[in-house]
């Protein structure tokens, strides 16, 4: 009822419109035209100004430092200057800006001397009470890249006291950071007083002044690094500084705590690193495989090519659950999908012991075969050419033995792979090699049922 | 002060020290150089030199201020644009034109134009009747004052003469509001200057120091362009950008001023030539001297100036001449300027010359990007069987020698511009409070880079251009007959690309392509002809390219001018065209 009363009303109001056009324009607000503007005369497009020039010049300071051409850039850079007189930190990037970045990034690759690049960060800092912090960061590290430690805490030092107003929050997240390297230089040096310590120790000898000194350093360096690491972010080498610490003086539970903090709180940004970290903290307190398999699990889900996949799949190889040395199999297939892995033997052995563990079982034939099927179309390509069969051969013969199993297993006798290597191994007499053939020989049944179609006739 | 030499005439003791040391204050009375006792004594007669100042001496009541407080003296912005013209012509005399341009014509110019606009030599000069507004003084009241346009809108003027573009950049980010609020001018009515709508008055500005330059160029007719004139101050031959750095220590500037005297661009072409005319027409100036044949602005002698620089062949010349005798172009009345005469079109002398030699080129070439490569491989053929004489011309050789010239040369410029130091070493004073911080820094901070980077690197090339400014020179790119890697083509003969037709030598190409059939209203649209590069055969984009680059202005506006000179030459054939058009329609 309502729908078609609208519709009434909006014939009507059709019908109105038609009847009396000058009425409804009359309810319109007139239109006012926008003030046209004097046609822009050309010749002032192309007029070259102050501005311009410097555009220029800054573009040619880029060019420069994509070419390499350092002296060419500080030239430029020179004349850019100029543009200091138009810095509005309104600006997103200001000259002044550019001028610290791209001046670090010359001294920095045209191997200046210290003096120099030192000088210049000095004068860098007085540029700018907001860049004040970052420009002290940038040349601690110029500093520490060049080994001096010194230097960079006297210099990590001085920005720590350093105040300018009220502090906002991103100075005090920079002056976050400024504490957290001066706590890792406090911590570096505490590892060098605790060597000293051991060394003497070993000779039966203690020094009460030395081992005071190194636990100054702790306590200096462990508030840093505590503060830090408490902000959301990747702090690494906090973290494993501080964790080596506390388990120095055996707090392992702080250092636990920390850890999987590090690693589980979601505000931190998924790092695998904190995961790593905590694999080798519990693999160091000798925890149980349980614990040590879930810490793994998660790091196969961020990083499936990493390098421990190699410790979790023989974990989970020697498990006697059959879901978890299913998985190992699936971690396995899954690092070697990674380039970088490729010419791994450590790997490749491990695929192929389980392999064999299975044909020769006979049992879970399918895990094998669900595997496969997504592989099996760029596998052979990818791992089991014959260029490949050839180099593996010349340049890692027990490479190409592990290999040649799998792909004997997967893809028949008749695999190129697989008859290169066992052509040759046998030719160099070689006893597993002939041995391997057998195998193969024996099994290859085992290949068409892999690579068939699903059917029911795999048994689980 | 000023007027060092003038204080030796008066030769009465002084009455404190009784010492004869007179110098001239700028209120142009004596003052004792030993003891500073000022006199009631003034000169009285008209200074004829340029360099004293003409305003004090015939407006100023006497009265004047003789030095603030921060030892600057009082001055007037006509006073600084006079300090400019000064320099402006004595750089031009030292580049050698004639040495009556300074005191009779220029300077007769400005004394003409300081009356026409009611800034001196005149009954109630303009200034006068709202004198000394010290904005200094009373910067805390202004903003309160409704009569009186705000400060900070005065530095957001947006000047249409597009070079007073010092906008409040001097001001550091820091406390930019603060900082405009106090802002001041050293001169006396600076703020005046920049409030006052003088439309009708021709309001002074930098570009039109150097109108004034062409100005009394043209008319003792030295052998200078206008392209010429601007490439010049643009190489720093001619004060111009930092001209303030000449001023005497006690003129201070600061804040306004800055806005005035302080340029941030490079003089546009059209700007000081358009500025020029209504200067000339704002003068009342009569007719200038003849444009004949014998002047270096003549066409056909510019012709022969600019077929060189383009390392064209000179034979070329023959025919630029009967294309100028054609059109007419060539004569007295068309190329004489008449001030005020709207009726007439204002001859721009270097384009209009450059335009000739490629309307000349598009009669024997073509231009069409086959026509003058098919002549070329005729050219490069008869070559190979030639042995007496000079070698045929061959475009295709000639554009590749110039070409590569060019693009070099034009990297080269394009470098140096990126490299440009704007701002002179002289600290500038923005105000009182806060002294040139920002500039000072500037300066320091160029000076450390230099600095460091010079430990580094060694010297670096383009950071001293300062120093060693090249020689001035008429010529951009030169081309000599000596070098025999075959590079010249000024001895270079056209024979293969003309014939012989009832004893006249024609070219061989018959046809001819219009750049427009219709040209554009000049007056109502800035322009007689629109050029849009993708539009036109490459060859020509290509020349028009080469003379951009010699006269330094854009492609378009020599394309105006050929498309000018083509309408004069064939306007019997168009106007034919037209009328048979107007037949077939009915």
């Amino acid at each position: 009822m309502d729908s078609f009363l609208e519709e009434e009303d909006g014939e009507a109001a059709a019908g109105k419109r038609k009847r009396s056009p000058v009425a409804q324009a009359a309810l319109q607000p007139p239109l006012h035209l926008p003030f046209l503007r004097p046609q822009p005369v050309s010749s002032n497009e192309h007029k070259l100004n102050f501005r311009k020039s410097k555009e220029a010049c800054l573009s040619y300071i880029q060019d420069a430092l994509l070419q390499k051409q350092w002296k060419r850039a500080a030239e430029f850079l020179t004349c850019y200057v100029e543009s200091l007189e138009k810095d509005y930190s309104r600006e997103h990037i200001g000259p002044s800006e550019v001028i610290w970045r791209i001046g670090t990034e010359i001294f920095y690759h045209s191997q200046s001397s210290m003096k120099e690049f030192n000088y210049f960060m000095e004068q860098m800092k007085t540029l700018g009470v907001k860049r004040y912090l970052k420009v002290c960061l940038e040349h601690i590290f110029h500093l520490l890249c060049n080994g001096q430690i010194d230097e960079a805490y006297q210099n990590l030092s001085l920005a720590e006291s350093w105040r300018f107003g009220e502090q906002t929050a991103i100075q005090d997240k920079e002056m976050k950071l400024i504490q957290a390297y001066r706590g890792l230089l406090d911590y570096y040096s505490w590892s060098k007083q605790k060597n000293i310590l051991l060394e003497h120790g070993e000779d039966g000898f203690s020094d009460l002044a030395v081992e005071q000194e190194m636990h100054g350093y702790f306590r200096k360096a462990a508030v840093s690094l505590k503060e830090i690491i408490k902000i959301p972010g990747v702090w690494d080498i906090f973290v494993k500084c501080y964790v080596d610490l506390l388990e120095f003086y055996g707090d392992h539970n702080e250092a636990h705590q920390v850890l999987n903090e590090y690693a589980y709180n979601s505000k931190f940004p998924a790092n695998p690193n904190a995961h790593v970290y905590l694999y080798q903290f519990l693999k160091r307190q000798g925890e149980s495989k349980k614990t040590l398999i879930s810490a793994l699990k998660i790091l196969h889900d961020i990083v499936p090519s990493h390098e421990l996949m190699i410790d979790f799949n023989t974990m989970l190889q020697k498990s006697k659950k059959r879901k978890k040395r299913r998985m190992g199999l699936e971690v396995i297939f899954a690092a070697l999908d990674y380039a970088g892995w490729k010419e791994n033997a450590k790997a490749w052995s491990c695929l192929a012991r389980q392999v064999k563990q299975i044909v020769i079982s006979g049992k879970h034939l399918d895990w094998i075969k669900q595997e496969w099927s997504s592989r099996k179309d760029w596998w052979p390509a990818f791992h089991f050419s014959r260029y490949l069969a050839k180099r593996n051969w010349q340049e890692n013969k027990s490479l190409s033995y592990e290999k040649a199993l799998v792909a004997g297993v997967l893809l028949g006798k008749d695999c190129k792979y697989f008859k290169y290597v066992s052509h040759q191994g046998c030719k160099a007499q070689l006893k597993r090699f002939r041995m391997l053939k057998k195998f193969v020989n024996r099994h290859n049944p085992v290949y068409l049922r892999i690579s068939g179609p699903p059917d029911s006739s795999v048994q689980p | 002060c000023r007027g060092e030499d003038a204080g030796r005439d008066f030769n009465e003791r002084c009455a404190q020290c009784s010492e004869v040391n007179w110098g001239l204050t700028d209120g142009g009375r004596f003052y004792c150089r030993s003891c500073h006792n000022v006199t009631e004594r003034s000169r009285e007669v008209v200074n004829t030199d340029f360099i004293t100042n003409s305003r004090v001496q015939t407006i100023s009541k006497g009265s004047r201020k003789q030095e603030k407080k921060d030892g600057g003296c009082e001055w007037y912005i006509c006073e600084g644009f006079q300090l400019v013209l000064k320099k402006q012509v004595e750089a031009l005399e030292a580049l050698g034109v004639c040495p009556q341009m300074k005191d009779e014509i220029l300077c007769n110019f400005w004394r003409c134009y300081l009356q026409k606009s009611k800034q001196a030599y005149c009954e109630r000069p303009a200034g006068e009747t709202v004198k000394a507004l010290s904005v200094c003084e009373s910067s805390t009241d202004v903003d309160s004052d409704p009569e009186r346009p705000s400060l900070l809108h005065l530095l957001s003027l947006s000047e249409s003469e597009g070079a007073l573009q010092t906008d409040c950049s001097f001001a550091s980010s820091v406390s930019k509001v603060s900082e405009s609020t106090s802002v001041c001018s050293g001169s006396v009515d600076g703020s005046l200057y920049l409030m006052k709508n003088q439309k009708e008055k021709l309001r002074m500005t930098m570009p039109m120091t150097l109108s004034f330059c062409y100005m009394a160029l043209l008319w003792v007719r030295e052998p200078i362009t206008l392209s010429e004139l601007l490439r010049f101050v643009v190489e720093g031959h001619i004060p111009y950008l930092n001209v303030f750095e000449h001023f005497p220590e006690n003129m201070r500037l600061c804040g306004l001023d800055l806005k005035i005297f302080c340029v941030e661009s490079w003089p546009v072409y059209e700007e000081v030539f358009n500025k020029m005319h209504e200067l000339a027409a704002f003068l009342d100036l009569p007719r200038f001297p003849d444009i004949t044949e014998s002047c270096f602005l003549h066409p056909d002698m510019l012709c022969m100036k600019y077929l060189m620089e383009a390392n064209l062949p000179d034979e070329l010349h023959n025919w630029t001449c009967r294309v100028v005798k054609k059109t007419g172009i060539g004569e007295v009345d068309f190329l004489t300027l008449m001030p005020g005469n709207k009726s007439t079109r204002k001859v721009k002398y270097d384009v209009l010359a450059a335009a000739v030699i490629i309307v000349v080129l598009k009669l024997l070439f073509l231009l069409d990007d086959r026509y003058e490569w098919l002549l070329s491989g005729i050219a490069e053929e008869r070559n190979k069987n030639n042995t007496e004489g000079g070698p045929y011309f061959e475009f295709k050789k000639w554009y590749e020698v110039v070409k590569h010239s060019l693009d070099v040369e034009q990297k080269k410029l394009d470098e140096e511009r990126a490299k440009y130091l704007w701002r002179c070493e002289k600290p500038l004073f923005y105000s009182v409070k806060n002294k040139s911080k920002v500039l000072k820094r500037r300066l320091f901070w160029y000076l450390i880079l230099l600095y460091l980077f010079q430990n580094q690197f060694g010297k670096l090339s383009g950071s001293v251009q300062r120093a060693e400014k090249p020689n001035p020179s008429s010529f951009q790119l030169s081309w000599s007959e000596e070098n025999t890697d075959g590079s010249c083509f000024h001895g270079h003969s056209l024979k293969g690309i003309l014939q012989e037709k009832h004893g006249l030598l024609t070219a061989m190409n018959p046809d001819y392509w219009l750049c427009t059939v219709k040209l554009c209203n000049e007056k109502l649209c800035g322009h007689l002809a629109h050029y849009r590069e993708v539009e036109f055969p490459q060859s020509y984009h290509f020349v028009l390219g080469l003379f951009s680059f010699l006269l330094r202005i854009q492609p378009s506006y020599i394309h105006d001018e050929v498309c000018m000179i083509e309408h004069k030459l064939f306007n019997k054939k168009l106007s034919k065209k037209i009328k048979y058009n107007r037949v077939l329609r009915k």
